[in-house]
């Protein structure tokens, strides 16, 4: 059967990444292509990108950077932020990107998806939402959770996958940073409501978290993190022997 | 020399990167004549089984890797690529493939299990059938990464090796020179990168 997949993200701006990593025997800890190699040399199943560069030189650096790490790493490779158009899309594709994941652009222009599904295939598109409780609702947030969009998160995924997004990112923004946990509540309803894999994100903090999430969610189909792995707080072989002990497959 | 054929369908660019990482030269080309002159040949593709035996068809290209085959090049597909080299797809109607292989390919909805997720994406496991030279630096159960909706069936005689998804799932498939992966190699880890290896020390068979 198919595995549960670990994937780090990586926030990249200006060619660099933020915060940098904590690993013994790297010594530029803010370069891309060194830690996408790290990485996938270290149990990750895929990487998640996403460029947090305003500027147009930092997106142009961006894609000479995906360019160097897609010669280099032979996983599946997404690549998220600043995605608005099918150009876009083109741009960070035609540098060795896999997936393409879609945030705002979506929620500015949802033809976008089915745009992008129709020539690239479904497989391609990823829908990533930000999502946080607002009176007993889930609402989809905007800006890095600043800015509410007063849509219903459950609806609005559903929505971008019946227009052709064939994988959904859900990041829970109440418990993002919080490192206690994935949020189960939203993820199980997510899942229930979709048909295509769902990556859980926001919230992890310890191997636990990911045992948890799997075992009362068993149709999520991986876990993303940042920090946690980052830091080396989490060795990712370490976590999937962890999963695989307590009858969850994950690729070894 | 490779020939990865260029067709005009998906994005070559992991396929080239693998084998030059790997150390083995290629060359993405349409021409005939360079196709010709390589001494193996990939046949990549992402998307829809019709469209993409049309424009082989419509470059003629499939009459230079039919050929070649019968020369006893090594050949092999990729994903859409391995499908194309079975003899009918029932994707979106009926369509003919290349034939080198015996076989045909349907689609994984209404077949397995509705509880599955179509596509079939992820990394899942190969069960190897036969010894074959392409298991050279892999091992039974290694993981590979798929992302599919249909699958190649009634290929018993070029079946080497399948993934479990409900069915059995046709992963690699080689009948003398001609093989195939239903999984992407160029974004399996290394032991994608090994199957790309001992592709590129496969001698021809005439």
């Amino acid at each position: 059967m198919i595995t549960k997949r670990i994937i780090p993200c990586l926030d990249v701006r200006d060619g660099r990444v933020v915060k940098g990593v904590n690993f013994e025997g790297i010594n530029d800890v803010n370069d891309p292509a060194t830690l996408a190699k790290y990485y996938s040399e270290n149990g990750a199943d895929e990487l998640v990108f996403y460029d947090i560069t305003a500027s147009h030189e930092g997106r142009r650096l961006f894609t000479e950077i995906l360019t160097q790490v897609a010669s280099n790493v032979f996983i599946p490779l997404t690549v998220g932020g600043g995605i608005n158009t099918i150009e876009d899309f083109d741009r960070v594709l035609k540098c060795g990107a896999d997936k393409v994941s879609v945030n705002s652009g979506a929620i500015k222009n949802p033809s976008l998806i089915t745009e992008a599904a129709k020539k690239y295939g479904n497989q391609c598109v990823v829908i990533s939402a930000d999502i946080k409780r607002v009176d007993g609702e889930f609402h989809v947030f905007l800006h890095g959770g600043r800015v509410d969009t007063g849509m219903e998160a459950i609806s609005w995924i559903k929505r971008c996958v019946d227009m052709g997004a064939g994988e959904v990112v859900v990041n829970s923004i109440d418990t993002d940073g919080v490192k206690g946990g994935f949020d189960i509540e939203l993820l199980k309803l997510v899942c229930d409501a979709v048909n295509v894999p769902v990556i859980a994100s926001g919230g992890a903090g310890s191997t636990k978290d990911f045992i948890d999430l799997f075992k009362e969610i068993p149709e999520m189909s991986a876990g993303l993190a940042a920090s946690v792995f980052h830091f080396g707080e989490i060795n990712i072989n370490e976590l999937k022997k962890e999963l695989n002990n307590n009858g969850i497959k994950a690729r070894i | 020399m490779i020939a990865i054929v260029d067709y005009g369908i998906g994005n070559l660019f992991s396929v080239v990167s693998s084998f030059k990482y790997i150390g083995a030269d290629a060359v993405v080309t349409s021409d005939a004549e360079v196709i010709k002159k390589c001494d193996r040949i990939l046949l990549p593709g992402v998307g829809a089984f019709g469209d993409a035996a049309e424009k082989l068809r419509q470059t003629g290209l499939d009459k230079v890797i039919i050929e070649e085959a019968k020369n006893g090049k090594p050949i092999m597909g990729i994903c859409l690529g391995m499908q194309l080299l079975f003899e009918k797809s029932y994707e979106y109607g009926e369509h003919n493939g290349l034939g080198l292989l015996k076989g045909s390919v349907i689609g994984m909805q209404g077949v397995i299990d509705e509880k599955l997720q179509i596509p079939h994406i992820g990394y899942n496991a190969l069960i190897f059938k036969k010894e074959h030279p392409l298991f050279k630096y892999i091992k039974n159960g290694d993981y590979v990464y798929f992302v599919h909706s249909y699958y190649a069936v009634d290929c018993e005689d070029s079946l080497l090796a399948y993934a479990e998804y409900d069915k059995d799932i046709t992963a690699i498939v080689a009948k003398d020179n001609v093989m195939g992966c239903q999984f992407h190699p160029e974004k399996s880890g290394e032991v994608g990168l090994n199957i790309l290896r001992a592709f590129c020390e496969m001698e021809s068979t005439k």
